[in-house]
């Protein structure tokens, strides 16, 4: 549609002539509008009330199947050929045409609603001197228009000034562009020097010269004239439709494209529609079914020329040939007959009903109770209709981890102090009592600056502390002081922190409710209040964290003047650097530690050291001369850092739970069941990711080995991943088995499958993100997709979005299997895109993963019931449907064929022609849909309980081309029965009363009769799922066959239109014939009973599991579920290691002027030479822009 | 659980967008309906043991008897066929069928003498048949105007497309119009009884009561209510092969002109290539005597019908009728092998229950 869209467009744009150039001036409307630029508003639907019908019918037409039967028709009015009247082949037509028709135009409406509301954004404009709000569509090219924080950018915009030093503007593009880290525009200094004086603004006659619309999204070329100077204007001075301004209080721009100009919506409209596996595979059967209806027909026309050759030629004396129809002729015409007669081998119904069908399953999702979640009102949402079965044939799943997993959210959980564990609670006899929500809390009311949102439950800790136990105090006090958290105090009392990882957050909003509380900081100094006193220590070193170190320190002297290094780190980089006196606390502290780690809680030791005042000095002065030293300044550092680092006295470890979602180990675990394959791709570091492994069960104790994957080179990576897969399967072969095919339309595409290999014993892999990039090279890929498929869990981390969609494309093109991403983030999104099914969850991170995913909800745990009940319900109502369908269409069509041998292949039918009208559309329409809508093998219940039941849809096993020409088989069968038995029983029979029952209108009822018999039985056949609308359809349309036909050959009716109905009489008199029934009956048990018998063998023999369990069902009620219980306690010697999420710790910013500024007010020209930005280093820049959303994105 | 604001996310406030009038906070909790949460209570049958072999047993015992009752009351329908076609140099109608020309007015007579060894009972049922004559042919079949037929006056002056090339003859427009009028059955038949004493008794053959009522009465008529047929059809033509005009087809006005029955029956055209069409029927006439007694026969056939050209047959049957019609031993041999094999398949299957279902089924699902 879109291409005729813009065909028309340009249809209309002709009579303009290109745009070459664009110029315009800042806030000259007359100048701007004599240009005639498209303003604001955008358009994105495709219809008006008046293009609707005859763009809707030319779309609809371009679609094969509408197109022949467009054909059929045009084929239908050449009197030689037509075989049939006109209104066998309209009627169906006009049907599916409305049908879709509806279904644009409802989408349309909805396109329209969103245009309109988009349209109706307020904006402020600046307009005659002062600023107004506006609708966006009213904001014309040449405006100059104010954007605030979090706004989206309302058109492309020419950055004037912003509210930032340097005039910087910090914009998200992950909407436009699905990058995730924050971008920063600039504007020129003579512009940015106006600021936000409107006067100045109002004032400003710019003149911009810059490049016609265009979609490159990296490129922009212009000049902006000033006063008869000229500035070059490129792409970081222009902020695009579509970011969403970040960080930025306000900033000024001037509209340079509106609306369709865009570069958003110049790169609009090219979303690649996903097709599920069934789609292609209809598409490849209907192609062979048209072939199948070549060779018939031609098969037929032989048959005809011959007949007109041998009998035709003779039997002239009755039937005298056409005016200039030979024997070929003929039979060439009688090819086109029979393509219209044998016309419903290609089911003009299919897409409709398949389109239906998944709609209604759809619904089905959007209503489920049991993927809602009350907590923020979310009801599942299936935002793709056109995918559901594929859900039930998910092998792979790829996950994001935090906020898919996780839920994002860092507790302090546990803390072991002087050797004494606290956090947990125990009963009298002396039992681990699982903390729920209803466990009492402790009570931090007597703490004014306590966060009310901390929960913890173990009251001895409070009291410990408020006995003024010192290591205690310490404990906490280091936490109020080892950080590199930034703390906000808008109100007195109200206090924020900014912390780059959510876990240094817990550990200090943990130091603040015990009564250490971290107030402010200076470059120099860090303000805390100790229960209840201010205490300020001066600042004189942040030994920063980083990869190598898993440790970071702080320098403090208290106002005492003592000097003390506090420092927090991994607990085997610490336990190396501790003062020997510490050996037995080391004990205690290490078993503790083992407890948390088997819990899967993320730990930190704690230790300090007093400092002397004059060793300080001099390492702060050899510090100094190491800051500023050209070369090895880092290597110098880490030095001095180890130096001063050592005979650490041990304070305790922290536990902190990376909170997973509910129900996540056992949805993990009941995917897992179902075969299902899931691999984690994450941000986070390897640790991290390690860490929520074992705690959501994917990695376990038990698993043979755990093979970690962390080369530097492309060789290293190869010889590790070669190694581990030796090891897992040694006598495998050194090349992966590939497997190639041909598949698709015409088996033009070539597809490798690499064959999975078999191995003993569960095993891991962990791979991070610099061997993942030499891992997705092409000669290791295969190497890595073999490695990664012989191990039952997958953990990626540290990887980049782009990787994440390399991960899943691997996967696809080496696997052939259908692969499912979750994840939360924009930098989900790529992946989301690039699998076959993207399910977003909703509500944590923001839209971006949702409104490019095709199903959203809002628990991670939900997944198991979108895949294990309503994928497989979907995928096995999809496969019934087409099963059935084409069963149904071959059937009817095939007893033509035969029918051809007996009537000279002249092409009569062997029905009605309005039993061919109505019989896809009314007669076996209703059955069929509420069989593939309603149809349920098990109820979900016992889904769960057997997640086994999953496996058929992943091995293809309901439909498959297989299954298809099984069916065709079958349909060959009934067709041989439904033709031959009336054949039979009606050769040279009478009447009871003597007079003709042999004649062709009786015989077409007859036969009619028996297939829609027989038809309605095979569907009760496979209906599992009796419920009272099914009982409903299938009665009722049997009843309105009866109904219909009586009346269709009623006096009435052929009184009235007496050449549409010529089968007057028909029914009355041969419905009332015993043996007329007596056939019918004798059909539909031929038909029926080998269906019966083999399927009856088939689950003596050899039952499927579906079967198994629908015996079970019968025969037992469903098991309770299995008791909740507590998490056994597991004890690991595996710990994590230091478990903050981010790479470099940003002390440096901690430390440094410009960032403490930023944070707070400043003045609004604040100038700074010393910014990184402006002395243009892109790695420091970096760590600014990349910081805050590291934590955000993994 | 967490301090509020270390979550990044938490500050960038997206622009949450609320639809018109969005002020009221409805609930997006979908409904608990049964429906919508796909709890409909339903009935789930499968195929067990206990339903599929008593189905297939009860229906063996049910099919076999019934089968035999067919078999028995098709065996029982007495029915002679003769085949006058004349293909043979011994057959009486060989000359008959040599020289041949529809618009020859000298009929050609032939004899067929028959013998008939059982007394025919009840009524007897006269049919003509033909074999390999195309009654289905798309062309042939579509080939009538159902409206002339019914009498519309127009369609009887200007008749249908699908007619030709039978619509007009001459300019005027044939009544009836059509491929199947054209070629209806001419050949008339009469049978005699050849008493013991050698007097040939004639055998009287009843003309009506062999179409079918709706055809008669609903789907053909005479054009206008004029009871004169020749004015009625007045400005047609006879169908080409026609001796007479259809007006003439019967002295009888109610068995005349479009609805004359012989013309009925032919117009209900046949769903095979062979078929047998009704002729006349032989009324019984006391319950005393058989309608045909057993005896020789002598079939007196005008002929006048081709045949020979396309390799054609005509018969003649006589036959009588039970309850579930004519002669047709079909649905009796099938009914009883459908539930001979029912039978047998229901046994077979009881068997294989007994070996392998038990094992299969009553092994857990592995988990």
């Amino acid at each position: 549609m879109g291409s005729v869209a813009s065909y028309f467009g340009r249809l209309g744009g002709k009579e303009q002539k290109k745009e070459e150039e664009r110029l315009f001036r800042a806030n000259d409307r007359p100048f701007n509008l004599s240009y005639h630029y498209a303003d604001n508003a955008i358009k994105t639907s495709k219809y008006n009330l008046f293009t609707f019908l005859p763009l809707n019918l030319f779309e609809q037409f371009r679609r094969l199947a509408n197109a022949y039967f467009l054909f059929l028709m045009a084929l239908q009015v050449i009197p030689q050929i037509s075989s049939l009247s006109w209104f066998t082949t309209a009627v169906p037509l006009i049907l599916v045409l409305s049908i879709t028709a509806v279904k644009d135009a409802s989408d349309d409406i909805n396109r329209h609603k969103s245009d309109k509301q988009v349209n109706n954004r307020m904006v402020k404009v600046l307009i005659d001197g002062e600023l107004r709000n506006e609708k966006w569509l009213n904001v014309q090219v040449g405006d100059i228009i104010k954007l605030e924080n979090n706004q989206f950018v309302t058109a492309d915009l020419l950055l004037l000034t912003s509210s930032e030093p340097l005039n910087l503007v910090y914009v998200e593009t992950a909407e436009l562009d699905g990058e995730t880290n924050l971008k920063v525009k600039q504007a020129l200094t003579v512009t940015g020097d106006m600021g936000d004086s409107i006067d100045a603004l109002a004032g400003f006659k710019g003149e911009v010269r810059c490049e016609p619309p265009n979609n490159r999204l990296d490129k922009f070329k212009g000049t902006l004239t000033l006063d008869g100077q000229t500035y070059s204007l490129d792409n970081d001075k222009v902020l695009l439709r579509g970011c969403t301004l970040r960080n930025t209080e306000w900033c000024f721009g001037v509209v340079i494209f509106g609306g369709p100009d865009t570069k958003l919506m110049q790169n609009s409209g090219k979303t690649t529609f996903k097709r599920t596996s069934i789609d292609h595979l209809m598409n490849v059967l209907v192609l062979c079914i048209f072939g199948l209806l070549a060779s018939m027909c031609a098969v037929l026309a032989i048959g005809n020329g011959i007949w007109e050759v041998r009998e035709g030629s003779v039997f002239t004396v009755f039937l005298p040939l056409e005016q200039g129809v030979n024997a070929a002729l003929s039979s060439f015409l009688s090819f086109w007959s029979y393509v219209i007669v044998l016309n419903t081998l290609v089911p003009i119904s299919l897409y409709v009903s398949v389109e239906i069908i998944r709609l209604g399953n759809s619904f089905f999702i959007d209503w489920d109770r049991k993927m809602y979640y009350p907590k923020n009102d979310t009801p599942a949402q299936a935002r793709t209709t056109t995918l559901n079965e594929e859900l039930g044939q998910i092998k792979y799943i790829f996950s994001d981890k935090t906020g898919t997993l996780t839920q994002n959210i860092m507790t302090f959980n546990r803390c072991s102090i002087n050797g004494k564990a606290y956090g947990e609670l125990f009963d009298f006899s002396g039992q681990r009592v699982e903390i729920t929500e209803k466990t009492a809390r402790v009570d931090f009311s007597w703490n004014q600056l306590a966060d009310p949102k901390f929960t913890f439950h173990d009251h001895s800790l409070l009291e410990t502390v408020r006995e003024g136990n010192p290591e205690a105090q310490a404990f906490f006090r280091l936490l109020a002081l080892c950080h590199t958290v930034m703390p906000e105090e808008k109100k007195e009392g109200e206090l924020y922190y900014q912390a780059q990882s959510p876990d240094e957050g817990a550990l200090v909003t943990a130091a603040r409710n015990f009564g250490f509380v971290f107030r402010s900081r200076t470059p120099e100094t860090i303000t805390a209040m100790e229960m209840g006193r201010t205490v300020t220590y001066e600042l004189l070193a942040v030994l920063d964290f980083n990869n190598v170190r898993k440790r970071m320190s702080v320098i403090v002297r208290n106002p005492e003047g003592k000097l003390t290094l506090y420092c927090k780190g991994a607990d085997t980089i610490i336990f190396e650097r501790l003062h020997p006196s510490c050996n037995k606390l080391k004990e205690a502290t290490i078993g503790h530690l083992n407890e948390y780690a088997g819990d899967g809680l993320r730990t930190l030791a704690l230790a300090y050291k007093p400092l002397d005042e004059s060793y300080m000095d001099k390492w702060r002065q050899r510090h100094h001369e190491a800051s500023t030293a050209m070369e090895g300044r880092e290597e110098r550092l880490d030095e001095l850092y180890e130096e001063i680092e050592k005979d650490l006295l041990l304070l305790g470890a922290t536990a902190v739970e990376d909170k997973l979602q509910d129900g996540v180990p056992q949805t993990i675990e009941q995917l897992a069941k179902a075969d299902i394959k899931i691999w984690v791709l994450t941000g986070d570091k390897q640790e991290t990711a390690e860490n929520i492994g074992y705690s959501c069960n994917m990695l376990r104790e038990e698993m043979k080995e755990i093979f970690v994957v962390a080369a530097n080179t492309t060789e290293g990576v190869k010889e590790e991943l070669q190694n581990a897969r030796r090891k897992m399967c040694p006598e495998a072969a050194e090349e992966p088995s590939v497997k190639k095919a041909r598949a698709g339309l015409f088996w033009l595409q070539k597809t490798e499958t690499v064959q999975d290999e078999k191995v003993d014993g569960d095993y891991g892999l962990v791979i991070n993100g610099h061997s993942l990039a030499f891992a997705l090279e092409k000669n290791l890929q295969l190497e890595l997709l073999r490695t990664a498929c012989m191990c039952q869990t997958v953990i990626c981390c540290r990887v980049t979005p782009l990787q994440k969609a390399q991960v899943v494309q691997l996967v696809k093109k080496y696997k052939q299997a259908v692969t499912l991403a979750i994840g939360d983030g924009a930098n989900d999104v790529s992946m989301i895109k690039a699998a076959h099914i993207g399910v977003g969850i909703s509500g944590q991170e923001g839209m971006q993963a949702v409104l490019s995913s095709d199903y959203s909800f809002a628990q991670f745990r939900y997944l198991q019931r979108l895949l294990l009940v309503h994928g497989r319900w979907s995928y096995l109502r999809m496969c019934k449907f087409l099963q059935y369908f084409f069963y149904k269409n071959f059937t009817f069509t095939f007893v033509h064929f035969w029918y051809a041998f007996f009537c000279g292949f002249s092409a009569q039918t062997v029905y009605d022609e309005w039993f061919i009208t109505l019989y896809n559309m009314v007669y076996t329409a209703l059955p069929v849909l509420g069989m593939s809508i309603f149809d349920q093998d098990v109820n979900d219940r016992w889904s769960f309980q057997y997640p086994q039941l999953y496996t058929p849809g992943q091995l293809n096993q309901y439909f498959s081309k297989k299954a298809f020409v099984l069916c065709m088989m079958h349909s060959c069968y009934s067709s041989l029965i439904l033709f031959f038995i009336p054949w039979a029983a009606m050769h040279d029979t009478v009447r009871d009363d003597g007079k003709d029952l042999a004649d062709y209108q009786s015989f077409a009822l007859l036969a009619q009769t028996c297939l829609l018999i027989v038809m309605n039985i095979q569907l009760c056949l496979d209906t599992y799922y009796w419920t009272a609308v099914n009982q409903f359809f299938v009665w009722g349309s049997l009843a309105a066959y009866f109904a219909i036909t009586l009346t269709m050959y009623s006096n009435g009716m052929f009184l009235i239109f007496t050449s549409s109905f010529p089968f007057i009489g028909t029914a009355r008199n041969s419905l009332n014939q015993p043996n007329v029934w007596l056939t019918i009956f004798l059909t539909s048990l031929l038909c029926i009973l080998p269906v019966v018998a083999s399927r009856f063998l088939f689950i003596q023999l050899r039952p499927t599991i579906n079967d198994k369990v629908r015996q079970k069902v019968r025969k037992e009620a469903l098991p309770a579920p299995a008791p909740r219980r507590p998490p056994a306690r597991r004890i690991s010697t595996r710990r994590s290691g230091y478990a903050f999420s981010h790479a470099q710790g940003y002390g440096d910013l901690v430390t440094s002027r410009r960032f403490l500024l930023k944070l707070r007010s400043r003045p609004p020209l604040f100038t700074q030479t010393d910014s990184p930005l402006a002395q243009n280093e892109p790695q420091l820049y970096r760590t600014i822009a990349e910081d805050p959303e590291e934590s955000q994105s993994p | 659980m967490m301090a509020s604001s270390y979550n990044a996310k938490d500050e960038d406030g997206h622009i949450t967008v609320s639809g018109p009038g969005g002020g009221t906070l409805r609930s997006k909790k979908p409904e608990n309906t049964a429906f919508k949460q796909q709890r409909l209570p339903a009935w789930q049958p499968i195929l067990t043991a206990g339903t599929v072999l008593p189905a297939f047993f009860i229906i063996g015992l049910l099919f076999i008897p019934i089968g035999i009752g067919l078999f028995v009351t098709s065996n029982n329908i007495k029915e002679f066929e003769v085949d006058y076609t004349g293909v043979d140099m011994s057959s009486p109608c060989f000359n008959c069928s040599q020289n041949f020309s529809w618009n020859s007015t000298r009929p050609c007579t032939c004899t067929i003498p028959f013998y008939l060894d059982q007394p025919y009972e009840s009524n007897v049922y006269v049919y003509y048949g033909l074999s390999n004559f195309y009654q289905n042919h798309r062309r042939y079949v579509k080939s009538r105007d159902d409206s002339q037929l019914n009498g519309d006056v127009n369609s009887l002056m200007s008749p249908s497309k699908e007619c030709e090339p039978y619509a007009f003859h001459e300019n005027k427009p044939i009544a009836p119009c059509g491929a199947i009028a054209n070629s209806m059955f001419n050949d008339t038949l009469e049978l005699f009884y050849n008493d013991p004493n050698g007097t040939r008794i004639p055998i009287p053959l009843n003309t009506t009561g062999i179409a079918w009522w709706t055809d008669k009465h609903v789907k053909f008529g005479n054009p206008g209510g004029n009871p004169n047929l020749t004015a009625a059809f007045q400005g047609t033509t006879k169908p080409v092969n026609w001796r007479r005009p259809v007006y003439e087809l019967d002295a009888d006005p109610g068995n005349n002109g479009f609805i004359n029955e012989d013309f009925i029956v032919w117009m209900r055209t046949a769903a095979l290539p062979t078929f047998r069409k009704l002729y006349r029927i032989i009324n019984k006439k006391s319950s005393m005597v058989p309608t045909l007694p057993r005896g020789n026969y002598t079939l007196e056939v005008v002929y006048n019908y081709p045949v020979r050209s396309f390799e054609g047959r005509k018969r003649v049957i006589l036959s009588t009728i039970s309850w579930m019609g004519g002669k047709n031993p079909f649905l009796g041999i099938a009914y009883i092998t459908v539930g001979s094999v029912c039978f047998f398949l229901g046994v077979v299957l009881l068997i294989v229950h007994h070996k392998c279902g038990n094992r299969n089924n009553s092994a857990d699902i592995s988990n």
